[in-house]
């Protein structure tokens, strides 16, 4: 099997996860749904980041220093996350996206 | 031209890249929450296979051992905050399906086309006897930017995370000045200043 078809293949289970997790956040009502939904999404770019390393550019650091910023970007988006979501509760009772629509704009 | 990967090496990507995209599925399909962080561990465990069978050790075990952290975290969230933690009654909370599932296999669609129709360069150079020693000389070196940002970027997190999650700071007991001489506690007898 030729490399490039495994590159091909290792990248369209990282567009399936992208596209899995874009439903996701863009459907589910509860915030830490939405939160799982844009997990999935980065869980892609991981997955892209490293099959770029391996099969294109193995020679450079470029691509894992993508993965290891996918990384941080999840624990900031989740530390984020659960911070604002304790907050609108605390505040409104608020644990569902379309109870705060008038956060729109 | 040849992988260096192994007929058995591009099977486990193979299976694992199923787990992935099906635990992906599995927690937009469960009716619990609690089982949905689990698919969702499941699918990032998954994810670190594969980087482990590109050579990616370092990265792959980061990604197991944050994933498995944080999904406890979430874990504990999904019970503090949501309905039905257990799964013990059917559970639908989804606006725009329709329109989200557009979105989705829209964008898979037009990322499967790419990816199918690209032609790839071919592979520029070996990988590295040790991976984690050309990440960690990156960091360290020609890539320290890179970490000094996302330093910066974390410690910004850590501060913004505190200041939106506690209840009441000290500009709530003593005023926006901070010069009340008495907190203003919703129950007295609280610690002063």
């Amino acid at each position: 099997m030729s490399a490039e078809l495994v590159l091909q293949i290792v990248l369209t289970v990282a567009a399936g996860l992208i596209g899995v997790g874009l439903f996701g956040a863009l459907s589910q009502q509860s915030i830490v749904m939405v939160m799982m939904g844009l997990e999935l999404v980065l869980g892609g770019v991981l997955v892209a980041g490293g099959a770029a390393w391996f099969f294109l550019a193995p020679e450079l650091p470029d691509a894992q220093m993508l993965v290891v910023l996918a990384l941080v970007v999840m624990a900031v988006e989740m530390a984020m996350g659960f911070a604002v979501t304790i907050a609108i509760y605390r505040t409104r009772q608020v644990d569902m996206v379309d109870m705060a629509t008038d956060l729109r704009g | 031209m040849l992988t260096e990967l192994s007929g058995g090496a591009i099977a486990a990507v193979a299976v694992l890249g199923v787990l992935a995209a099906a635990g992906g599925i599995a927690v937009f399909v469960v009716d619990s929450m609690a089982r949905a962080t689990f698919a969702l561990l499941a699918s990032f465990l998954a994810v670190a296979g594969m980087l482990l069978v590109l050579d990616l050790t370092y990265l792959a075990v980061i990604t197991a051992l944050m994933m498995t952290m944080e999904m406890a975290v979430m874990a504990v969230f999904m019970i503090m905050f949501m309905m039905n933690p257990a799964g013990l009654m059917p559970m639908t909370m989804v606006h725009n399906t329709r329109g989200s599932a557009a979105v989705g296999v829209g964008a898979f669609a037009v990322l499967v086309v790419g990816i199918w129709t690209v032609d790839w360069p071919t592979r520029d150079g070996e990988p590295p006897a040790d991976p984690t020693r050309q990440l960690g000389e990156a960091i360290m070196g020609s890539h320290m930017l890179v970490m000094l940002v996302v330093g910066i970027g974390l410690f910004a997190t850590i501060l913004a995370g505190t200041v939106l999650a506690t209840a009441r700071g000290r500009y709530d007991r003593f005023g926006a000045d901070l010069k009340a001489s008495r907190p203003d506690d919703p129950v007295p007898g609280g610690l002063p200043r």
